[in-house]
């Protein structure tokens, strides 16, 4: 099934409590060498047909608008997958 | 006078909302989300609560909600609209209003009386209070941090819009204690805490004087009453 991969992510500079309280708890588990984990988003749309560049674009277009929030995150990548 | 209040699913303070603005002297009309008719109303409150279950972000999804849709080209010619916790992570998300709103510092839900500080008392929500007038009402949120970049702030700080700040106690992290904004024209305004909770005695916060009997809230809603009538 066609689809299209939109991965997200919290901005660098912004605390990530979800990637602290699993990196507090790899540390827990001795996985020392683990310096920090961040969590962010991966969001699939479906396809009945073929992906056009126009339905990249028009994904482009939501991941920045929609799915994300610029304030607070960055559009990581915005990729076709068969 | 009518106040509108959209209902989105998973709002919890429509009701209450709906009767502050009853206690203030105004006629509430419920709206739903899935309605762009939003029924001629003079204003419009964006309640409290968990719209589409926070899914996304919160309020991402109810910004695109066909009320909101109306909402956002209304405000645009002055119509007064204020959005309460849930309600300001919708202005947020539909751009009436700047900045952005993440999870609290300490990541815990906080609920309890705030006090804030009046900063702004010329917008359509706020003209009935003193300049700088430090008033209690409740706040409640898990995700009100409010952020922006560097230049918004300066921006709201310059321009007089911040609405309110938090008193004594930063609650969430916000940045420059920042607990509601306002739009440049002062029709559209945002806040955390949540003056519907604070309208009736026996119910709202406790004061120096009697327990529960803050009502510091009610004058958010009488003066947007007051601002219709004299328009």
């Amino acid at each position: 099934m066609p689809k299209i991969i939109v991965e997200i992510m919290p901005k660098q500079d912004l605390l990530d409590p979800q990637g602290k309280a699993v990196a507090n708890s790899l540390h827990r588990e001795g996985k020392k060498e683990i310096t920090a984990v961040r969590i962010g988003k991966r969001i699939e749309l479906h396809f009945d047909r073929e992906i056009t560049d126009q339905d990249l674009e028009m994904a482009r277009d939501q991941a920045a608008n929609f799915l994300s929030n610029d304030v607070i995150e960055d559009v990581v990548a915005v990729t076709k997958e068969d | 006078m009518k106040i509108g209040v959209i209902t989105y699913p998973g709002t919890l303070d429509d009701r209450d909302a709906q009767r502050a603005i009853r206690l203030a002297g105004g006629t509430p009309v419920p709206l739903w989300h899935d309605d762009d008719d939003l029924k001629k109303v003079d204003a419009v409150v964006l309640p409290g609560g968990f719209s589409y279950g926070d899914y996304l972000r919160c309020g991402a999804i109810a910004a695109k909600a066909p009320a909101t849709k109306e909402v956002i080209r209304l405000a645009a010619k002055g119509l007064p609209v204020l959005g309460i916790c849930n309600g300001f992570q919708v202005l947020v998300e539909s751009h009436l209003l700047p900045g952005g709103l993440i999870r609290n510092e300490k990541q815990h839900f906080i609920c309890r009386d705030q006090k804030l500080r009046v900063e702004n008392n010329e917008t359509a929500w706020t003209s009935l209070f003193e300049k700088d007038q430090e008033i209690l009402i409740p706040l409640k949120n898990g995700e009100g941090g409010y952020i922006a970049t560097d230049d918004t702030l300066k921006m709201l700080e310059q321009e007089n819009r911040i609405a309110f700040r938090y008193v004594e106690t930063n609650p969430n992290g916000s940045m420059n204690d920042i607990a509601g904004i306002t739009n440049e024209r002062g029709n559209v305004v945002g806040l955390m805490p949540h003056p519907e909770h604070a309208v009736e005695a026996g119910f709202g916060p406790d004061t120096p004087t009697a327990m529960r009997s803050g009502i510091d809230g009610l004058l958010f809603f009488e003066s947007v009453l007051k601002m219709v009538v004299n328009s």
